[in-house]
């Protein structure tokens, strides 16, 4: 079911958590999707003993897709004009997310309206991680 | 370089869609998927990104004939004294066209989508890359950053735009710390 503008004004906050506890597994699942096998995310020897990090850390891509998520069970399937943003931290192995879109503005028209939406993704420190915004076709 | 053509498969979308914790059954269901407002499957919204999988020349892959810069024997996977190899492929994490080589480590810094239609499964998309802008800041973690921005272009089979991708990719001075 989309989104019906009479539901929804400026201001309102949808947050969903997109992952508890986020699993080397799951970020080797989408390297095997995605095909960005990059060993930062795959591979903790290659991450900690040649790269320096602490551990494998997420592809954006994937902090991305899940709060894509957030935003088609929102809005409804097929509706997304626009989606983009900024990686502004590194998600960990462990880290838990919630996603958030907040309506910015509502463009009406007579057949179907276009709602504006500020995305957050914040990690369990309360850390942006994912920052931008979405539009999307509502009846 | 993009891939040139990009088969939209419903195996890969229902892989795509498990692998972002997605089970919608739009992305999988086809039965499911035919009742809804967009009757049948289609691509949950980062999905172009895996047209990385139909890119022949793509860095972040084990290729035949090519060493992986993973751990095997070695943490690295290839010979020590080649550190700087190690750099430019992991720089490659970047859709962007990688800047001159200054050490430290490429990162992805931003993606935006703007999706003209849905995107179905069974889709015979033609992807077209072209470099975008690129400019440089001084990051307060990780030194000079420096930025390049690449527009990529998803066209249906009578050359209609469906996805257009701007990806944004950033080089750090050093490791980016925690």
């Amino acid at each position: 079911m989309a989104l019906r503008t009479e539901d929804l004004h400026v201001g309102q906050s949808h947050e969903v958590v997109v992952v508890d506890n986020l699993t080397r597994t799951q970020i080797v699942q989408y390297a095997g999707a995605s095909g960005d096998y990059n060993p930062l995310h795959t591979d903790e020897i290659f991450a900690t003993q040649v790269a320096g990090y602490p551990s494998v850390f997420a592809h954006g891509m994937l902090t991305m897709g899940m709060t894509g998520r957030m935003l088609t069970d929102y809005v409804g399937d097929g509706r997304l004009f626009g989606f983009g943003g900024r990686f502004t931290n590194q998600v960990w192995p462990g880290d838990t997310l919630t996603a958030s879109a907040t309506v910015t503005s509502i463009e009406q028209r007579d057949e179907s309206s276009t709602v504006f939406f500020e995305v957050a993704t914040r990690n369990q420190d309360n850390v942006i991680v994912f920052s931008g915004t979405a539009s999307a076709r509502i009846d | 370089m993009a891939a040139k053509e990009f088969p939209v498969e419903a195996g890969h979308i229902m892989m795509f869609a498990r692998s972002v914790g997605d089970f919608n059954p739009v992305y999988a269901d086809a039965q499911i998927a035919g009742k809804t407002e967009v009757a049948g499957i289609i691509a949950p919204p980062t999905f172009v990104q895996s047209s990385a999988q139909y890119d022949d020349d793509y860095p972040l892959r084990p290729r035949r004939g090519v060493t992986w810069f993973g751990s095997g024997r070695s943490a690295s996977g290839i010979a020590p004294s080649a550190p700087r190899d190690v750099e430019e492929k992991v720089h490659a994490d970047t859709a962007a066209p990688a800047p001159a080589p200054a050490g430290g480590t490429g990162l992805h810094a931003e993606q935006h989508y703007e999706y003209h239609r849905p995107l179905r499964a069974g889709e015979r998309l033609t992807v077209s890359s072209h470099p975008g802008k690129t400019w440089e800041k001084q990051g307060r973690r990780g030194g000079l950053l420096q930025f390049a921005e690449s527009v990529t272009e998803y066209r249906d089979e009578s050359g209609e735009l469906v996805v257009t991708a701007r990806a944004v990719g950033v080089r750090t001075g050093q490791t980016v710390k925690e």
